[in-house]
C-alpha cells in the first residue's frame, strides 16, 4: 500500500516495476508469494456490516465465549479433578480439617490461595451467565425480526444448538467444585435419567460409573466441560460466523437499503475498531462483575453430602426454568405400566417439556414458511409490529418460560413477600395455562395499534405541539408531514417496513448542531475559523441543491 | 464471494491515482460502493478535532495506568485469608481491587478504539452488492454431471454385492466406536437401587444394624427431646458417606401418634419413627421438618410428607411416601441404643423404570 504512494522512486531504485521498499510492502510481498492474499484479504477487509444496536447481543454472547476460553484455561491449571477425600489444610480457616474431595479442596485453593484465583473464577462464572443470557437475546433478535427466515434456517437450528450445548456446558462446570449447592442439582440430574423409561437406572449407571455418586462424575464431567462440549462449541460457533460472511448480515429496512445489498460500514478500519473494541468493553464488564459482585462462593456451601441440602439455594439462573416446572408439574407418576414399570412425575417436566419447546423451535421456520407459503429469499428483517402471529406466538412462548423462570425461584418469593409457598405453586400453575393465550392476545392488539399508528402518521403527519385557532374559533394541531401531500393534504408515502419519525425531534428539528461548546463559545484561531464558515457555507448549498433534486424527482 | 473482475483500472492506472482513488477502485471491484465518505474534521486543527483525539487518548492512557496498578496491587497486595479479627484484613479487597483495575483497563481501551472510530474515522455510508442470486444454470448442470459421471465411475450402481458390502462396512464402522465406548462404559444397575446399606445380613449383625449420627456415636433413644430430630446412618463401612443411607430419626411429641401405612406398623420404637431422608421425587434430603404441622419439607422442589400419616406427600410434585426404617433397641453395658431392624422394605429416593 505504501508502496505506491511513491511510484516514481520506487521505479528508480529496484529493478522490478513496483516493488515494495517498505516493511509493510515487504511482508505483503513476502506473503502473497507464498499465500496470493491480495486479492481476498481486500475482499474482506472491504466487506460490509450494516450497523444496528440489536446486532450486538450476539457479539456479546460471542465475546463472553472468548472470555470463557481464557479464564477457563487458567483455571485447568489449578483444578484437580479427584473425587479421593483428604482433609483440607488450606488457608481458609473456617474449613481446616474437614474431609472433602480433592476437587473440592482445589477449587478452594483456586479461591484462596492462587493468587488473582477468586477474580478469574468469578469472571469465569459471570461469563458463563453472560454467555447464555447473551445467546438467549440474540435469538429473541432473530425470532421477533424474522432473520431466520430463508436463507438462514440452518443458522437458526446451529444457533439452538449452541444454547443447548451452552447449557450443558454450564451445568456441567459448575457441577465440578463437589460442593453441596452442585452435588445437590447431580442428584436432581441423577433423578432425571433415572425417570427415562426402559434405560432409565442404565442411563444413570453409565454416567456414574455405577450408583449415585460414586468417584468418576467430576473427572467426566471435567473433560466434557474443558474439551468435548467446548471442541462442539467453538466449531458450530465457527460454522454459524462462516455462515453470517457467506450469506452476509440481515438488515432493518429504511432508505437505499434493498434486498440485493446490505449497506453500513466497511470492516477495516471503522467496523474492526467498534468491534475490536465491544470485546473489550464486554470483557471489562465481565472483569469488573468478577471483582465486585461474589458469584457461587463454594466455601460458605460446604463439601458435598448427600444427607445435606441448603434452603433456599438457587441453581445457575438458566437452570431455573427446569427447577421451575419440576416444581409446578403436579404428582402424576404412572404406576404398574405393562403390569410392573413406573414412569416417575418427573420424566414429564425435565425431559418431555424441554424436548419439545426445543424441537418446536427447531422447526419454527419451516412451519412458518409453510403457513405463510413464504417461498422467498429474506435479507430485510421485519419489524415485530408487522408480523403480529409471529410476535404473538414469541410473547406467548416468553411469558410461559417467565413463568416457569419465577417458579424456579418461588420459595424466594413466598419468603420475601410473606405469601404461603403452596399458593405461589398453585399460582404458578394456574398462570402457566392462563397468562400465555393473554400475552397472545394483548401482544397482537399492541401490534395492530402500533401498525396503525404508523399509517396514520404517514396520512396525516407527526404532531407538532402547535394549536391554531381557526376563524371560526375551531382550534386544529398542526401536523408536519413527512413528504409530499395529495390535494386532500393527506401523505402519499407508503409504508415500507422501516421505522416511521413519530417526534419533531427525529427529524432533526431539536438538535443545535452549531452551538458548540458548553459554557462559553469555542473560539477557533481566525484562518481556521474562516477555512470552517467557507466548509459550512458550500455544505449547506450542496444539502439545499441536493433537496432541490429530490423534490424535482 | 464472487468478485467482478470488469472495471477494474490497470496497474498503470492505479499507480496514477492517489491512494483514495486507488482504494475506491478497490472497493469497487469487491461490488463495494461508497455512497457517502466524508472526513469527521475536514479542516485539521480546530478545537473540536483536538478535544476528540484527547478524549480518545485519555482512554488509552487510562488503560495503561490502570494495568501498571493492576500488575502493582496483583504483585504487593496482601491476598492470604485471615479470619475477621486475625490479622490483616486488606486481603478483603484484593478480588475487588483486580477486577475493578481490569475492568477499568479493558473498559477504557474498549471505549477509546470504539470513540476512535466515532470521533476521529471518517463517517461512511456504504453498499456491497449480496450476490445472493442462485448459482448460473450452466454451474448447476455441470455439478450435476460430475456428480453423476463419478458416482457411474464408481459403479455402485450397477455392482450390487460391492454396494451391499459397503454398506455393511459403514454400518460396522458407524457402530464400533459407539459400542466399544458405550459397551465400556455401562455398568449393570441389577437390584442396586432397591438396596441400602442399612440392610446387612442376620448373621453379621444379629440384633440390627447400629444406628448412628455421621460422627459415629451411637444412637440413644435419651439423645433427642420429643418434637426434636436427628440425621442418622447404619453404623456399617461406608453407612455415613453413602447417598443412599441418611434417615431421619424423629421422636414424637407427646399424644401424636402415626397413623401407619400397611404393614408398617410396628416399624416405629416407643414414640420414635424413622423415614429416608432422600426425597423421593428428586432424590434431594427432606430435611426441614415443621414441629408444629409435622410436615416435611423438601426444598428443591417443595415435596411436602405429613409425618404423622407416616410421611405420606400432601403437597408439591412427589407422589410416594418416604419410605419408613424398621426400629429396634438393642442392650449394650445397660445402655440402649436403637438399631435397625431391617433394610428400607421398598427402595428409597427417586422412582425409575423397573421399580416395583
Amino acid at each position: 500500500m505504501t508502496a505506491t504512494r511513491e511510484p516514481e522512486t520506487a521505479r528508480k531504485s529496484s529493478s522490478r516495476r513496483g516493488a515494495p521498499r517498505t516493511l509493510v510492502g515487504k511482508t505483503g510481498e513476502f506473503l502473497d508469494e507464498r499465500l496470493k492474499v491480495a486479492g481476498p484479504s481486500r475482499g474482506y477487509l472491504n466487506k460490509v456490516f450494516p450497523d444496528h444496536w440489536s446486532f450486538m447481543m450476539g457479539e456479546i454472547a460471542l465475546y463472553s465465549f472468548i472470555v470463557l476460553l481464557l479464564t477457563g484455561t487458567f483455571l485447568t491449571f489449578f483444578f484437580d479433578t479427584s473425587m479421593g477425600e483428604v482433609r483440607y489444610n488450606g488457608t481458609y480457616q473456617p474449613l481446616q480439617g474437614v474431609e472433602m474431595s480433592r476437587a473440592y479442596a482445589s477449587t478452594l485453593n483456586i479461591s484462596f490461595d492462587v493468587r488473582g484465583g477468586l477474580v478469574i473464577r468469578q469472571i469465569h462464572h459471570w461469563a458463563a451467565l453472560m454467555f447464555i443470557a447473551a445467546m438467549l437475546i440474540h435469538m429473541c433478535r432473530i425470532f421477533f425480526t424474522g432473520a431466520y427466515r430463508k436463507p438462514r434456517e440452518f443458522n437458526w437450528i446451529i444457533g439452538i444448538l449452541l444454547i443447548v450445548l451452552g447449557v450443558i456446558e454450564g451445568f456441567a462446570g459448575y457441577s465440578l467444585p463437589d460442593d453441596l449447592l452442585s452435588g445437590t442439582g447431580l442428584r436432581i440430574a441423577d433423578a432425571i435419567m433415572l425417570s427415562i423409561p426402559v434405560i432409565g437406572s442404565w442411563v444413570s449407571f453409565l454416567v456414574f460409573d455405577g450408583e449415585f455418586p460414586g468417584t468418576a462424575i467430576v473427572g467426566r464431567l471435567y473433560i466434557a466441560h474443558v474439551l468435548l462440549i467446548p471442541a462442539i462449541l467453538l466449531a458450530l460457533i465457527g460454522v454459524h460466523l462462516a455462515l453470517v460472511v457467506r450469506q452476509k448480515h440481515t438488515q432493518f429496512p429504511g432508505p437505499g437499503r434493498t434486498e440485493s445489498t446490505v449497506s453500513g460500514e466497511r470492516v477495516y478500519p471503522i467496523y474492526a475498531a467498534k468491534a475490536g473494541g465491544f470485546f473489550f468493553i464486554v470483557f471489562g464488564v465481565l472483569a469488573g462483575l468478577g471483582g465486585f459482585a461474589q458469584i457461587n462462593p463454594i466455601w460458605l456451601f460446604g463439601p458435598y453430602n448427600p444427607a445435606q441440602v441448603t434452603a433456599g439455594a438457587q441453581p445457575d439462573w438458566y437452570m431455573a426454568m427446569l427447577d421451575g416446572s419440576t416444581r409446578l408439574f403436579p404428582s402424576w407418576e404412572i404406576h404398574g405400566l405393562f403390569g410392573r414399570y413406573t414412569v416417575p412425575a418427573i420424566f414429564w417436566p425435565t425431559v418431555v417439556l424441554p424436548t419439545i419447546l426445543i424441537g418446536l423451535a427447531l422447526v419454527y421456520p419451516f412451519i412458518e414458511a409453510r403457513m405463510t407459503k413464504d417461498r422467498a429469499k429474506h435479507h430485510l428483517l421485519q419489524r415485530p409490529r408487522d408480523v403480529p402471529v409471529r410476535t404473538s406466538l414469541g410473547a406467548m412462548a416468553l411469558t410461559f418460560c417467565i413463568v416457569l423462570f419465577i417458579s424456579g425461584g418461588n420459595d424466594l418469593v413466598a419468603a420475601a413477600f410473606d405469601i404461603s409457598l403452596n399458593a405461589m405453586t398453585w399460582g404458578g400453575r394456574v398462570a402457566l395455562v392462563l397468562l400465555p393465550p393473554l400475552a397472545y392476545v394483548a401482544t397482537y392488539r399492541i401490534c395492530l395499534g402500533l401498525q396503525r399508528h404508523d399509517r396514520e402518521v404517514l396520512e396525516h403527519g407527526i404532531e407538532t405541539g402547535i394549536i391554531r385557532r381557526l376563524p371560526t374559533g375551531e382550534f386544529i394541531e398542526v401536523h408536519q408531514p413527512l413528504g409530499p401531500v395529495d390535494d386532500h393534504g393527506h401523505g402519499e408515502l407508503t409504508y415500507s417496513g422501516a421505522s416511521v419519525p413519530k417526534r419533531m425531534n427525529q427529524l432533526g428539528t431539536g438538535t443545535l448542531r452549531h452551538a458548540r461548546g458548553f459554557f462559553r463559545p469555542v473560539v477557533e484561531k481566525p484562518e481556521i475559523a474562516e477555512q470552517l464558515a467557507e466548509l459550512e457555507q458550500a455544505e449547506a448549498a450542496e444539502s439545499a441543491d441536493e433537496r432541490r433534486h429530490q423534490l424535482t424527482d | 464471494m464472487t468478485h467482478s473482475t470488469t472495471n477494474v483500472p490497470g496497474p498503470d492506472e492505479l499507480r496514477e491515482m492517489s491512494t483514495e482513488e486507488a482504494m475506491l477502485a478497490g472497493a469497487e471491484a469487491d461490488g463495494v460502493h461508497i455512497v457517502h465518505r466524508r472526513q469527521r474534521f475536514p479542516i485539521p486543527g480546530t478545537r473540536a478535532e483536538r478535544r476528540a483525539e484527547l478524549g480518545v487518548s485519555f482512554m488509552f492512557g487510562l488503560a495503561g495506568l490502570a494495568g501498571i496498578a493492576f500488575i502493582v496491587v496483583f504483585v504487593a497486595w496482601p491476598y492470604e485469608y485471615h479470619l475477621a479479627g486475625e490479622g490483616s484484613q486488606r486481603f478483603r479487597f484484593y478480588t475487588p481491587l483486580l477486577g475493578g483495575l481490569l475492568g477499568v483497563m479493558l473498559l477504557a481501551l474498549g471505549l477509546g478504539a470504539v470513540l476512535w472510530a466515532k470521533w476521529l474515522m471518517p463517517e461512511e455510508e456504504v453498499i456491497q452488492d449480496r450476490h445472493d442470486e442462485p448459482s448460473r444454470e450452466e454451474d448447476k448442470l455441470m455439478i450435476a454431471a460430475t456428480l453423476s459421471v463419478g458416482l457411474a465411475d464408481t459403479g455402485l450402481q450397477r455392482r450390487r454385492m460391492l454396494f451391499g458390502t459397503l454398506l455393511v462396512a459403514g454400518g460396522a464402522l458407524a457402530t464400533v466406536p459407539l459400542v466399544a465406548l458405550v459397551g465400556s462404559l455401562i455398568k449393570k444397575p441389577g437390584n442396586k437401587l432397591a438396596h441400602t446399606l442399612w440392610g446387612q445380613p442376620a448373621d453379621k449383625y444379629p440384633n440390627g444394624v447400629p444406628v448412628i449420627y455421621g460422627d459415629g456415636r451411637r444412637v440413644s433413644p435419651n439423645d433427642i427431646q420429643p418434637g426434636g430430630l436427628a440425621t442418622v446412618f447404619p453404623g456399617v463401612p461406608g453407612g455415613v458417606t453413602s447417598a443412599n443411607t441418611p434417615t431421619l430419626l424423629i421422636r414424637l411429641r407427646p399424644g401424636q401418634t402415626v397413623r401407619p401405612r400397611g404393614g408398617q406398623a410396628g416399624f416405629g420404637w416407643g414414640d420414635y419413627v424413622a423415614f429416608s431422608k432422600i426425597c423421593t421425587h428428586a432424590g434431594c434430603p427432606a430435611s426441614l421438618y415443621e414441629q408444629q404441622t409435622t410436615r416435611l419439607l423438601c426444598p428443591c422442589h417443595q415435596s411436602q410428607f405429613e409425618v404423622l400419616q407416616d410421611a405420606k406427600p400432601v403437597f408439591g410434585p412427589a407422589t410416594r411416601p418416604l419410605p419408613k426404617l424398621p426400629l429396634g433397641v438393642e442392650v449394650v453395658d445397660g445402655a440402649q441404643y436403637f438399631v435397625a431392624t431391617h433394610d428400607f422394605f421398598e427402595p428409597i429416593g427417586p422412582a425409575y423404570w423397573e421399580r416395583p
